[in-house]
């Protein structure tokens, strides 16, 4: 990965629930648009991560800058330009996928005038463009996740937090996403972070993976930078599952 | 601004296309037509022949009929009013996944309940304005009286308070719907406080007064005093409720012949004979002013009801569970 700009960094970040850590001492970079995969099982601290980084939650100790600003003093600088798709993504099922699309570029400030191309573009992008009014209540499963990715990125972020952007889809569902994900980065110079506990869809599009578990960050960089670390020989003969239960084995 | 803008023209759009807001339109139309029209045929019955007395207009509003005023009725539906636009308005965004959404976006995360407040007092003002309009037209097509400024004075007063008393309890069920996670609990807990504050408070009051100060029968009779301090005691306790609160304050804008907001005046025979001598409306400013503290009174605990809804939303985590 080249030196580019870094779009998040966390130092020491620490989140404690009631004397439970959560997330404890987390440092961490991420490079303008480069993909980073934050691999866990589910309870390892990765969403928690995610709502510090967006100052929905403060930290108990520890700092973030996202693009040089602090979520805790200036959330509104970082949501400008965060986008952020939460696991499971909630919609107005009332409303069609333009006006959900259309509301959310409203609170961002975009003027309609604006909003109503980029809407037209991104439905375009993420093959909805068919199903503009159509009621997002009538989406499956796998439609209401790509409008999901439409909606983060109405706002023209320069990165994007997916909590789980694959889950629950089918398996030319999931292509389909993980295809668009590369995508914001390689087309649009978009940082993304995605948090997965799904190994083979990590390795195919991720540049760095940070391994979470029990709230510590237990290894990070390259799929080939963790495999030598860790198993002392190249990528090339093991997978990133491999890697990461080796990793548990001894974070154990 | 921009954000609470933005929300409050949403909300806007969802309450006018939703049922609910036909339904709770549809209901206060029904009622005001059908008692209006009750109330103003009796009124015609009853003017024949005489001379217009004074502030005849505002009877159409209190007078009671043969069922009940339409005063009265606001006293006792809009509570639910208030409870109904806003039940759900936290704890929906929280089940469809979609405050999560929200506070991500670049707002301040208090817009989000200032505006479903405001769209709440909104929809209140609509719906009380039209209503008042309709009765009034219906009312100088059946009486005959157009209302002078005193009385037009007089009705704005009476949207206000209305206002401020349905906004009360628009800012109880916000803060359930804040607490809870269910919409369905958050309406039951706000139908319990509502019955609880506006029934059971007046009856507990009397109760209550007359164990702590029990009115004295002596051989003599009654004493004067013990039935004044019992009195008392049970006007404190029940001012409690909002709905004596709103009934008293609405009764005297409303009548201008009523002097006192007190339910029990001990009079010597000459001030009886001076009031039913001199039986003059009170001038708008003196009716006011005797019932200020209530509609401050109203006042203080929609704001303070607003502010413990904001304290609590602004302190919860809005965790995506």
């Amino acid at each position: 990965m080249d030196e580019g700009k870094l779009v998040v960094e966390a130092k020491n970040l620490t989140k404690e629930y009631k004397g439970f850590k959560a997330v404890d001492n987390l440092t961490l970079e991420i490079k303008e648009g480069e993909i980073f995969g934050f691999l866990g099982p589910n309870g390892a601290g990765k969403t928690t991560t995610i709502l510090m980084f967006l100052g929905l939650t403060e930290p108990t100790s520890g700092t973030v800058r996202i693009c040089g600003f602090d979520p805790v003093k200036e959330p509104l600088d970082v949501k400008k330009i965060v986008g952020y798709l939460p696991e499971n993504v909630g919609f107005y099922d009332d409303m069609n996928a333009a006006q959900n699309l259309r509301y959310v570029a409203r609170l961002n400030g975009i003027p309609d005038e604006i909003s109503e191309k980029r809407i037209e573009e991104l439905l375009l992008e993420v093959g909805l463009a068919g199903d503009k009014n159509k009621k997002v209540g009538t989406f499956s499963k796998g439609m209401r996740q790509r409008l999901g990715i439409a909606e983060t990125l109405i706002k023209e972020p320069k990165v994007v937090f997916l909590d789980e952007p694959t889950i629950g889809l089918d398996p030319e569902g999931t292509n389909q996403m993980l295809d668009m994900i590369k995508s914001l980065s390689t087309k649009k110079g978009i940082a993304v972070f995605l948090t997965s506990h799904l190994l083979d869809q990590v390795q195919r599009i991720c540049d760095r993976v940070g391994i979470m578990y029990n709230g510590n960050l237990i290894g990070v960089g390259t799929i080939d930078e963790l495999a030598k670390e860790k198993l002392g020989l190249g990528a090339e003969k093991f997978t990133l599952e491999e890697i990461y239960m080796k990793f548990f084995k001894q974070g154990e | 601004m921009r954000g609470i803008l933005t929300i409050f023209r949403k909300e806007m759009e969802d309450h006018f296309s939703s049922t609910r807001f036909l339904i709770i339109s549809a209901v206060i139309v029904m009622v005001g037509v059908i008692v209006t029209s009750m109330v103003g045929m009796a009124i015609q019955e009853e003017l024949k022949g005489m001379v217009k007395p004074t502030l005849i207009f505002l009877l159409l509003f209190t007078s009671t009929g043969k069922l009940f005023s339409f005063v009265q009725f606001i006293g006792f539906f809009g509570p639910l009013i208030g409870i109904i636009l806003g039940f759900d308005a936290i704890n929906r965004e929280r089940i469809s996944r979609t405050l999560s959404k929200l506070v991500s976006q670049p707002i301040y995360r208090d817009s989000i309940i200032n505006a479903k407040f405001l769209t709440g007092v909104t929809i209140t003002a609509i719906i009380l304005v039209a209503i008042i309009l309709l009765i009034s037209g219906l009312g100088i097509k059946l009486i005959g009286v157009v209302p002078g400024a005193e009385e037009v004075g007089r009705l704005l007063i009476y949207l206000i308070v209305t206002l401020l008393y349905i906004s009360f309890w628009l800012g109880i069920s916000i803060l359930f719907s804040v607490i809870f996670k269910s919409t369905a609990t958050s309406a039951l807990a706000s139908l319990a406080v509502w019955i609880f504050f506006s029934f059971f408070v007046g009856l507990g009051a009397g109760f209550v007064s007359d164990a702590i100060a029990p009115v004295n029968q002596t051989s003599a009779g009654v004493d004067a005093e013990s039935i004044m301090r019992n009195v008392k005691v049970q006007r404190i306790i029940s001012l409690f409720s909002p709905m004596t609160l709103y009934g008293d304050a609405t009764g005297m804008i409303l009548d201008p012949m009523r002097k006192t907001t007190s339910a029990l005046v001990l009079m010597g025979p000459l001030e009886r004979l001076s009031i039913s001598r001199f039986q003059n409306p009170l001038p708008l400013v003196e009716s006011l002013y005797i019932t200020l503290p209530h509609i401050v009174s109203l006042a203080a605990i929609t704001i303070l009801c607003f502010g413990i809804c904001y304290l609590v939303f602004m302190k919860q985590e809005v965790r995506a569970v």
